[in-house]
């Protein structure tokens, strides 16, 4: 079974957000690989253990996603591809990866339903849609059998059982798997595996981003809000009075 | 030229967000001078058309086809591209909701343009629409506009005010033809949550309980408050991977996000993770033991207390309030 993973690096969870002349400052800031892209590189290993096959990560990026990249190859992922790409909006991203993937031969597409910097959750699902495969999104629970994909995927309220034939684009939420840590051993081998640079003139494509992003700008400093004093009932009686009088939402 | 919205319905029932965006998209449309209409997809849905109208539609395109009974990306992608390409409107919006992130990029895919993804605000500025949306777990926010047409949004749920219905309206109702291709992903069952709380998604309060519930068997303390509140009942990363609640439950950055007009964090530190799922709530109330805890610099309202004596209180004190 060949699997493509589309991976991208974020923002650590933890960083602080800072603006410099009007932009997020990526200085000093430390990046990770999208955890939502993790359960995906997760469940092609462990695909790939069961069946056999390649599997090849793909992501959109500049020079600093090649340490992504290979902590993916370290996981034990075969190769990987990076396409080097300006910041494109979604629509061009997925542009970017649907060519970049031309002539490969695979049977899966796995990514991550969303990823935590921009939490948009599209890229994967207009990858699918330019590649005319189905898409299933927000997979807890994912079984493979006879060229079939059956896929447990998360609603509002509870879950959905959807089949599709392969090939298919699957994005993972958490719960699908618990992503491995690299061994030494994998560190040493990603450093020789594949990882492949494209630029986009190479791929022979030209495409602008649709959204232009105006301003970035940071929330407000919230007011202090106010501590409720009191005995533990009386302070309770107090704020539920104050819900209902003061704040008017019960 | 006209603004959409993509009506959401589930058995029948018409989704909140769908009528809050409906709302909102009344004032872009008569900022901009265009007309307001809506799409319908589903089957038996077309007594649906008139709450469409009592919230602004005019014009209501309406696909009613046994083929759209379940929802199918496919499908309903197909049906919406067609629709756009014949009809040509200047802007297309869905709810952020597990439908319309499933469904909305395939659409903007299909017809070519660009889309921002969870806006809170959308207004007009040089007769041009400005999406604003959080991005870095709500650290930061971004204005941006779509330069393709039509201009597609997603919006997130709770957070526009809805108008008052004008019951009397009634809008132009197009039935549409529908001939699906090659649909190959299709849902086979559905496995609905048992409970009959309230969706988080969709909440007006929650309650939630954090690390300081200090184990699974303590939550219906919070339970009784949701229950008097008539809330749902959410749950922090902590609670969740202690194993106490299902992932389901989890508010934060890789939980839901949630917009209601009441939160109450209970036993909930307040990590940065933990905020960004529920930082857009309109009101938030910390119980905590501790004062240091950083819950406090984002609550409104806060009591530095033990929970345990808290809570039950407060349930107390609520329920005296709804026999009044």
């Amino acid at each position: 079974m060949n699997i493509l993973v589309c991976l991208k690096q974020t923002f650590d969870t933890e960083a602080k957000v800072e603006l410099k002349e009007g932009r997020i400052n990526s200085q000093g800031i430390k990046n990770i690989i999208n955890p939502y892209d993790e359960f995906a590189v997760e469940e092609a290993l462990k695909l790939k253990e069961a069946n056999g096959g390649e599997v090849t990560i793909i992501s959109v990026g500049s020079d600093q996603t090649q340490e992504a990249l290979r902590q993916a190859l370290a996981m034990g992922a075969d190769k990987a591809i990076l396409v080097e790409s300006p910041n494109g909006d979604e629509y061009a991203t997925a542009k970017a990866l649907a060519t970049a993937v031309q002539g490969i031969e695979f049977d899966l597409i796995l990514g991550g339903h969303v990823a935590i910097d921009d939490n948009s959750g599209q890229v994967a699902i207009r990858l699918a849609e330019e590649l005319d495969l189905p898409q299933v999104n927000v997979v807890t629970k994912l079984e493979i059998n006879d060229g079939k994909a059956v896929c447990t995927r998360e609603i509002e309220g509870g879950v959905q059982i959807v089949e599709t034939p392969l090939p298919t684009v699957i994005t993972c939420q958490k719960g699908l798997n618990e992503p491995r840590y690299p061994s030494l051993k994998g560190i040493m081998q990603a450093k020789k595996k594949e990882l492949k640079r494209v630029g986009l003139e190479e791929l022979e494509l030209a495409v602008d981003s649709k959204v232009e992003i105006l301003e970035v700008f940071l929330p407000p400093q919230k007011a202090a809000g106010k501590i409720v004093e009191g005995e533990a009932e009386e302070a309770a009686g107090e704020l539920v009075r104050l819900l209902k009088e003061e704040a008017k939402v019960i | 030229m006209a603004i959409w919205v993509i009506a959401e319905q589930q058995d029948g029932i018409l989704k909140k967000v769908s009528l809050e965006i409906l709302s909102k998209g009344q004032k872009l449309a008569e900022e901009l001078g265009t007309e307001l209409e809506a799409v319908l997809l589903g089957e038996d849905v077309s007594e649906l058309a008139d709450l469409l109208a009592a919230y602004g539609a005019s014009k209501v395109y309406l696909a009613d086809d046994e083929e759209l009974a379940p929802y199918s990306s496919e499908a309903y992608s197909q049906v919406i591209a067609g629709l756009i390409e014949e009809n040509e409107p200047e802007a297309v919006f869905f709810g952020h909701t597990a439908l319309g992130k499933d469904l909305a990029p395939r659409v903007a895919q299909k017809v070519e343009t660009g889309m921002v993804s969870d806006i809170t605000e959308a207004e007009v500025e040089d007769d041009q629409l400005v999406f604003t949306r959080p991005i870095y777990a709500g650290k930061a926010f971004t204005k941006s506009k779509v330069l393709s047409t039509p201009i597609m949004a997603t919006f997130r749920p709770n957070v526009q005010t809805m108008s008052d219905a004008d019951d009397g309206a009634s809008a132009n109702v197009e039935e549409v033809d529908v001939d699906l291709e090659n649909i190959r992903a299709k849902v086979v069952d559905v496995q609905k949550q048992s409970g009959g709380r309230v969706l988080l998604t969709e909440a007006d309060i929650i309650v939630s309980g954090g690390r300081g519930m200090k184990g699974p068997e303590n939550y219906p303390v919070i339970e009784e408050l949701a229950d008097a509140l008539g809330a749902a009942v959410g749950a922090s990363r902590a609670a969740v991977d202690a194993g106490w609640r299902p992932h389901s439950d989890q508010v934060g950055q890789t939980g839901k996000t949630v917009s209601p007009t009441l939160y109450v964090a209970c036993g909930i530190s307040g990590a940065i993770q933990h905020l960004a799922g529920m930082s857009s709530s309109k009101y938030i109330v910390a119980i905590n033991k501790d004062e240091e805890a950083n819950i406090f610099n984002v609550a409104d309202y806060g009591i530095v207390n033990d929970l345990f004596k808290v809570v039950p209180a407060m349930t107390e004190a609520v329920k005296k309030y709804k026999d009044e």
